[in-house]
């Protein structure tokens, strides 16, 4: 018999028959349907029990309670918790994304030690034995030299134990170099001092005012604390009104009843010359001006001399007509709110708008009383017993910061880590031979980044308490890496801008993942391991300890409802609690006259080279503070914003068209400070010649989803000292927009 | 090479044809030329029902064993397990199964070696002392995308645990998990019988399966909330 064709054939038409006969096309079917429909690479979340720990988030000021849900041993899923009087349920989408920073691969999971270059990236795992001997040989080097004064420490918060466990430190061990990240609040702090005369919080009762003026401040952008704002824009939306008044059609001036064009730099004017109107048509409340608060006549003639509408049209482009009529709507609503800081309130801004913002509110009396502006004086949480110092200590303490802060230049500042990057960088001052930094990134969130840079390669000796490897973190000689917020106990002081004191407690809702250790513990055993007066000062065996002993009475609240809650803001304060000379409010003093009349020379850059304008901007999709966005919020941004690896920058139809620029065409920009390229994105929220570039990119640092995507704003702009304050003025750059 | 079809190409002008103008073929060498096609045609549904039916089944599952050789019958003694099943496959307090306990489940009794097997002793050993879990192979996981509440049918179906996974708790050894190698799962889902065909309601675990009762008993064929059929009850 011959195999032939047909034979053949009639094999394959058997094999396919004999095949319909068995199971194998329709199990095969079956099995890869299932295949294609769970891709074995899909992370699919434990099965294991569902708990729930509630806890507070750390992740930016706003201090919101959530829910960590877990499912097993993962964690799975944040929630804002319903009850808490913050967020009452709601959470943002950086809150939302906590569980990716938690499995972040940028996580730094032990304490490392740099081996190559600094910014290479080459480390060596280190015991946490050695990485204290390291740091603990260091300091007591450092203080037998007389140098106690040259070590420092960069936090990013001035309150809550943590914080002020290493202020303590520093300050037994000889140091007040303790530094906190500058921001809005440091502003806000600074004219409450000086014109309710205390040290206090600012807190704006946005959910009870019913007409809120904003001077650039991003009431659904992250100012303040970013959820319990957008509710109170929300409920303003039927209950009250919100102007915006911002030279940049943002969202929250989309979302405004009114959005007033404004130029840049001239808010602080036109907040004066609403104060004109309200003055010169006697719309103010007299009972506040006439009762509690001096100095309004002096004050009366400044804005009366100086701030006509016709005049302040000039300076801000604002029509006169336009000013009167948003004056009066100002002073006849029945809880009139301005604000300001601009956007998220990142750069501090000139100190002379935050006066004459916060003179409006006392125009209307709107001052400490339900649905005004409140200042909430500093808590008292903290009160732990007078150390011991000893000579070194003394002396140390005696030397000044290095920042001038509090010295006859700038007798108001407490910290002033603007001034850090030019005091090192030109040697005038002492130099700092170790650094501590904590819960910050000043290589990425500070102004300049080339001089930062600069300052941070004169310090012999970085210690950084990161979670994650940062832009900082790579410049560091030792990361002792603390539990990320997720994983760790820990008091969260009041929320920013919240109009009561409220401490939230932070709770562990899952152990630490990696070989990481709190801070609190690692400054506590570093102060042991000091021993003698430094030791003394640290009478707790470990964090946890000290954090019960020092909240005290409130602990058993806070550990049963998660917060604490000071006097409730519902009770009027009442006018009577200014702690001025003269125990009232106070519109004007000499500090007060002279922080109003200055004038910092902004914006950087000739104007011939520079004809555009660099303004930043800020979003809730783009974590532009120390934390790096995670790939959540990337995946949310708009392709208007980021494309590719390519950030467009808002550009006016007018300069789009005089530089023969197309939608999503390159560009250059360049501003005095360094160059980049980016792309246009054309529209009318920008005036002509502005420039208006998102905060939050171009990182160098964190994972592919972050690293390389866009252009960080401040490797462009440069940092403007306010002649009052020393923190940092600036609120843009010139810059030149040209065709790539 | 010379093949029928050449042939009877070849033949053409001299064949017969008959009164309706047909040729006339010989049948003798047609019955010759057929006989290898018929051949080739039945070895080709014999391979195929070989492979189909035994050879497929053998290549498509691996064979796997579970890490700790566990007997269910031992445990199943009412002084050690009171509850039957339940003492170790129990519902959490928010009414979600526990499934495979946890290793701290079996460290409660387990902390040290109790018996004299080698195989508890080696449990403690690599597993107890060391605080790793076991990685169980689950017999009985569905994909993903299934969702399946098993209090709904314990506790409100009042359905007991054979009725799906067999009579388990008899069982004195662990048998081999056959993993199917294209899906990773289980190859009790599909069923023992490659053609899915079965004897008890716990042979298999496929959709059809769960419709079959639910048909019977005429329960619950649909959502909850609209009373009518879809597929997101199940699949989530």
């Amino acid at each position: 018999m011959k195999l032939d064709r047909r034979c053949f054939l009639a094999l394959s038409i058997g094999g396919a028959a004999g095949t319909a006969l068995t199971p194998l096309p329709w199990k095969l079917t079956d099995d890869l349907s299932i295949w294609s429909q769970n891709w074995p690479w899909t992370p699919v979340p434990d099965k294991g029990a569902i708990t729930y720990t509630h806890s507070v988030c750390d992740l930016c000021p706003g201090g919101c309670g959530i829910t960590v849900k877990k499912a097993g041993d993962r964690v799975i899923r944040v929630e804002g918790i319903e009850d808490y009087p913050v967020n009452q349920g709601g959470v943002c989408i950086l809150g939302i994304a906590g569980p990716q920073l938690l499995y972040s691969p940028t996580r730094v999971q032990k304490p490392l030690k740099r081996i190559g270059n600094r910014g290479e990236g080459r480390w060596e795992p280190i015991s946490w034995q050695d990485a204290l001997a390291m740091v603990i040989d260091k300091l007591k080097t450092l203080r037998a030299a007389d140098k106690s004064h040259s070590v420092a420490g960069v936090f990013g918060r001035d309150r809550g134990t943590v914080a002020q466990l290493f202020q303590r430190l520093l300050t037994v061990y000889g140091s007040p170099n303790f530094f906190s990240t500058p921001s809005y609040l440091d502003n806000y702090e600074m004219t409450l001092y000086l014109m309710h005369g205390m040290r206090a919080s600012v807190g704006v009762d946005a959910k009870n005012a019913d007409f809120i003026l904003s001077f650039g401040s991003g009431m659904i952008q992250g100012w303040g604390s970013s959820v319990y704002m957008f509710k109170a824009n929300s409920l303003l939306k039927s209950t009250g009104r919100v102007v915006q008044v911002e030279p940049r059609l943002s969202v929250s001036a989309a979302k405004a009843d009114e959005w007033v064009a404004v130029k840049p730099g001239t808010e602080g004017a036109l907040a004066l010359g609403l104060a004109h109107v309200i003055i010169n048509e006697n719309l103010h409340n007299s009972d506040f001006v006439v009762n509690y608060s001096t100095g309004f006549e002096t004050f009366k003639q400044l804005v009366l001399g100086k701030y006509a509408p016709e005049t302040v049209a000039g300076i801000t482009d604002v029509p006169a007509e336009k000013i009167v009529a948003l004056a009066r709507a100002f002073a006849r609503a029945r809880k009139p709110l301005a604000i300001c800081g601009r956007g998220q309130g990142l750069t501090p801004g000139h100190l002379s708008d935050y006066i004459a913002v916060h003179a409006l509110n006392a125009l209307v009396g709107n001052i400490n009383r339900q649905g005004g502006v409140i200042a909430i004086p500093e808590a008292d949480d903290i009160d732990w017993p007078e150390a011991t110092m000893d000579a070194i200590a003394v002396a140390g303490m005696q030397k000044g910061r290095i920042d001038g802060a509090g010295s006859s230049r700038y007798p108001h500042s407490r910290s002033l880590l603007n001034q850090l990057p030019e005091v090192l960088n030109t040697g005038k001052g002492d130099s700092i031979e170790t650094l501590f930094v904590a819960d910050v990134n000043p290589l990425y969130t500070m102004p300049d980044a080339e001089a930062t840079r600069a300052a941070l390669a004169q310090i012999p000796f970085i210690v950084s308490f990161a979670s994650f490897m940062d832009e900082t973190a790579q410049m560091a000689d030792l990361i002792l890496p603390n539990h990320m917020y997720l994983e760790r106990l820990e008091d969260v002081p009041s929320p920013a801008a919240y109009p009561a004191n409220i401490i939230g407690l932070s709770r562990p809702a899952i152990g630490p993942l990696f070989d990481t250790r709190h801070t609190g513990d690692v400054i506590i055993a570093l102060a042991h391991a000091l021993g003698g007066n430094i030791a003394a000062a640290f009478p707790w065996q470990d964090y946890p300890t000290c954090l019960r002993e020092t909240l005290g009475d409130k602990w058993n609240e806070l550990n049963r409802k998660g917060y604490w809650q000071g006097p409730e803001v519902a009770a009027p304060l009442g006018f009577g609690t200014f702690d001025t000379a003269s125990s009232k409010f106070e519109f004007s003093n000499p500090d007060l006259n002279a922080a109003l009349e200055s004038q910092p020379a902004l914006p950087q850059g000739d104007a011939t080279t520079y004809p555009h304008l660099l303004l930043p901007y800020d979003t809730m999709r783009i974590a532009s503070g120390p934390i790096g966005s995670p790939p959540f919020l990337v995946k949310s941004v708009d392709e208007t914003v980021l494309q590719g690896n390519d950030v467009l920058v808002e550009v006016n139809p007018k300069t789009a068209a005089a530089l023969q620029l197309a939608d999503g065409k390159p560009a250059k920009l360049k501003t005095p400070k360094g160059e980049a390229k980016v792309r246009v994105h054309i529209t009318e929220g920008v005036a002509p010649d502005v420039v208006a570039l998102p905060r939050g990119l171009g990182h160098t640092a964190y994972d592919d989803f972050l690293a390389g995507k866009g252009v960080n704003y401040n490797a462009l702009v440069g940092m403007t000292e306010d002649p009052v304050s020393g923190l940092d003025a600036t609120w843009g750059i010139r810059a030149k927009l040209s065709k790539a | 090479m010379s093949t029928i079809d050449d042939q009877t190409t070849a033949d053409v002008p001299q064949t017969p044809e008959d009164e309706n103008g047909h040729p006339k073929h010989d049948p003798a060498p047609a019955a010759d030329s057929n006989a290898p096609v018929m051949l080739s045609f039945i070895i080709g549904i014999v391979i195929s029902l070989i492979i189909g039916w035994a050879v497929f089944p053998k290549l498509l599952y691996s064979q796997k064993t579970q890490p700790v050789n566990f007997n269910h019958a031992m445990h199943m003694d009412p002084e050690i397990s009171a509850e039957g099943c339940a003492s170790c496959h129990y519902f959490r307090e928010d009414g979600s199964f526990s499934g495979i306990p946890k290793l701290a489940s079996c460290a409660e009794c387990h902390e040290d070696v109790l018996g004299e097997s080698e195989e508890e002793a080696r449990f403690v050993e690599e597993y107890v002392k060391t605080g790793k879990e076991v990685p169980w192979l689950v017999y009985a996981r569905q994909p993903d995308c299934v969702f399946f509440s098993h209090i709904a049918h314990v506790k409100m179906g009042n359905m007991e645990c054979k009725t799906c996974h067999g009579d388990i708790g008899v069982s004195t050894q662990t048998r081999v998990y056959e993993e199917n190698r294209i899906t990773g799962y289980s190859r009790d889902i599909w069923g023992k019988n490659i053609a899915g065909f079965k004897k008890n309601t716990w042979d298999r675990m496929k959709m059809d399966d769960c419709a079959e009762c639910h048909k019977a008993n005429n329960v619950n064929q649909g959502s909850v909330q609209t009373l009518r059929g879809g597929c997101f009850v199940c699949h989530k």
